[in-house]
């Protein structure tokens, strides 16, 4: 059953070390980790604003201020009239237009409170959310600013609240200062592994079917096992390097520390490697070329990124296309990930997430030993 | 004694839905036998091998290979016989050495054995020098031994060759038929697919396939002699002339010639009775022809399956 597996793991780890490819196996993963780490921050910030200042007095010009110095808006342009806005929004120019009507500041001293329009671009409904609740924000403690001015908006006067408003106090878990990267970046580490492990077995037998030397191997005793083990093992010690280096980046890199315990995180990550590289076998023995190969690999790889968790979280993913989610391996890795790394999480609270994985696993590798029957048809 | 066959199939098929690809083969192929396995491309010999090699599914019929059924003894045959396929099929980025050991150790040979075959192979295909060049750098005829060594580390009884010699020179070819002869003297049954009517001369017995079914088959003389070769009355003659493309038109229409192809710079006719040399010789005097011969032969391979397959063809065409 398991015949041949050592001759084919030497093999392989010669076809490895001879392939040019090779040298950039570990340079792509640590590229990406760094690029899309960075380049992708779920915070919103330098939303590309607009000013319209009809009424020209010190009261709109410290408003314009105040806007300028949020993180949120970024001033770039100041315009004249409402109508230059609005082609400017429609161009996407800017995506936030702030207006300050004429008699903004006799509205404030007259002690009325004064109105600001804020357009806000709602094709990016991310960014426009975040537009939105900055500029309310600021609605609110802005009047402060301006000495002059009685403080009195209704959502804070405690006079009409009363003794009966219940005072919500927040404490932020894990992630006190709501950091992006320690929810992104380990999710990333999952995708990095996912693409690159798929990639990596994908084409190991297709390769071998194109060369016609598969069916060289399928005449001698080779067993169904040692040829699909066999397969695995280089691999498996290429993606247990990635996952070293890439968690390295993750600590030293984005200063994201490890909560829970290292073994445990190895381990598990260790048994994702093997979910994943299996699942590139059972690929490469059902596509005919390697550029059916490849495409088959993308069509698991646009899911796993959208449907795992790793940017939009699972318990919004309409009911009826939840269930595929559990179809999608990466899914469960990138829940170990974030459970031991950002919260420490002990192994017995994931054993749901390892059953899974093993669980799957053992169905790749039985699929694809069954078709490593010893024919070509 | 079936005992006596290192293959035989009974009624052997393979269909790829509608289309039949191997017709109710049915083959005895005698141990220690050079066996030639004779037909156009796309006739069903790559897939008649696969079958009997246990890389295809039976579609029905049977096939046993030194005496073993070939669909209940999956494992067992394959360390009965090696198989060389039409394309190169070790790995280009290995080394020879590394392609042979390789083999070597998948076949289970222990680590002693495999060093001790591997030489030995090595020096036996003259490839010792090349040991440890890359195998995608041989050249045709190199390619080619390493590929025959590779099915041979395990001294199977019975060798398979898919096209062996498509694509390499002459020379190699001959070398290669050196040692298939060697292999054969050794007692190893070879089975080789070719459609190089040279290649079929040597072998010690023949079948020939044509679209999915088996034609004939039998020694190359007793196929020679098949009446549907040469009918009774008829004979074959060998013509030498300097122009044989002039002449095969105004020849084929001279009284009692039945038929007539060029062989190299000669031309074969088939004969019947009616046939006198004197008429020919005038023709060709009149056609201003310098110089000719004829001569009695007896038919060559090419002759008796251009034959068969006319035969066929018109056999067909009737029904």
């Amino acid at each position: 059953m398991f015949n041949g597996l050592t001759a084919i793991a030497y093999k392989e780890f010669l076809h490895v070390v001879r392939d040019p490819a090779t040298r950039f196996v570990f340079v792509i993963p640590l590229f990406q980790l760094l690029l899309f780490g960075f380049a992708i921050d779920l915070e919103v910030t330098d939303i590309p604003t607009a000013v319209v200042d009809l009424d020209s007095t010190a009261e709109s010009r410290e408003l314009h201020r105040v806007f300028a110095n949020t993180a949120t808006f970024d001033v770039v342009s100041v315009l004249a009239t409402v109508d230059e806005l609005d082609a400017a929004l429609t161009a996407a120019d800017v995506k936030v237009g702030v207006v300050i009507p004429d008699g903004f500041a006799r509205e404030l001293r007259r002690g009325g409170g004064a109105e600001v329009l804020v357009m806000i671009d709602g094709s990016y409904s991310t960014e426009a959310g975040t537009a939105l609740s900055t500029a309310r924000a600021i609605g609110l403690w802005a009047p402060s600013r301006f000495a002059n001015v009685r403080v009195d908006t209704p959502e804070i006067d405690e006079r009409r609240v009363g003794p009966r408003r219940i005072d919500v106090r927040t404490r932020l878990l894990y992630n006190p200062n709501l950091r992006s990267a320690n929810f992104f970046v380990p999710g990333l580490v999952g995708i990095i592994l996912q693409l690159i492990t798929l990639l990596l077995t994908s084409f190991a037998i297709v390769r071998e079917r194109e060369n016609g030397t598969f069916e060289q191997l399928m005449v001698t005793p080779v067993g169904a096992w040692g040829l699909l083990v066999g397969k695995l093992i280089p691999y498996l010690v290429i993606g247990i390097i990635e996952t070293v280096l890439v968690l390295l980046a993750m600590v030293h890199v984005f200063g994201i520390p490890i909560a829970g315990a290292l073994p445990a995180l190895m381990m598990l990550s260790v048994l994702f490697v093997v979910t994943s590289l299996s699942l590139g076998v059972i690929i490469s023995t059902f596509a005919r070329t390697q550029t059916e190969a490849i495409q088959v690999s993308f069509l698991i790889l646009l899911p796993s990124i959208l449907l795992s968790g790793f940017m939009f979280p699972l318990s919004s993913v309409p009911a009826p296309v939840q269930p595929i989610t559990y179809l999608i391996p990466v899914r469960y890795f990138i829940e170990i990930l974030r459970g031991i790394i950002v919260r420490g999480t002990p192994v017995s609270a994931l054993w749901f997430e390892a059953g899974a994985l093993a669980a799957y696993t053992l169905v790749l590798l039985i699929v694809g030993a069954l078709r490593f029957r010893k024919r070509l048809d | 004694m079936s005992d006596d066959y290192a293959i035989t199939t009974t009624d052997l098929t393979r269909t790829f839905g509608d289309f039949t690809a191997v017709d109710r083969v049915s083959l005895q192929v005698p141990r220690g036998a050079i066996y030639g396995f004779l037909g156009p491309n796309g006739s069903g010999k790559t897939t008649c091998v696969r079958m009997i090699c246990g890389l295809l599914g039976i579609s029905s019929g049977s096939a046993q290979l030194m005496g073993l059924d070939v669909a209940t003894h999956p494992a067992e045959i394959r360390r009965l016989y090696g198989y060389m396929s039409q394309k190169f099929s070790l790995y280009q980025d290995l080394t020879v050495l590394e392609n042979l050991r390789f083999f070597g150790r998948i076949y289970g040979l222990s680590r002693s054995d495999v060093r001790t075959t591997v030489d030995a192979q090595l020096e036996s295909l003259g490839l010792a020098p090349y040991a440890d060049r890359r195998a995608g750098l041989l050249s045709g005829g190199w390619k080619q031994r390493l590929a025959l060594g590779a099915a041979l580390l395990h001294k199977p009884r019975v060798l398979f060759l898919d096209e062996p010699t498509a694509g390499i020179d002459p020379v190699a070819r001959r070398s290669l038929w050196n040692l298939l002869f060697e292999l054969s003297d050794a007692g190893v049954t070879i089975f080789v697919t070719t459609h190089y009517m040279d290649e079929a001369e040597r072998c010690s017995h023949l079948a020939y396939i044509r679209s999915a079914r088996l034609l004939v088959y039998g020694t190359p003389s007793s196929l020679k002699a098949l009446p549907d070769v040469t009918p009774a009355g008829n004979r074959w003659l060998e013509l030498s002339c300097a122009t044989p493309t002039r002449l095969l038109g105004p020849v084929s229409k001279l009284p009692g010639v039945e038929d007539s192809t060029i062989f190299g710079d000669t031309l074969h006719l088939r004969v019947a009775q009616s046939f006198e040399e004197a008429e020919a010789d005038e023709l060709f005097r009149s056609l201003d022809e310098t110089e000719w011969g004829f001569r009695e032969v007896s038919p060559g391979l090419e002759d008796v399956f251009v034959t068969l397959t006319r035969r066929e063809q018109q056999a067909n065409q009737n029904v």
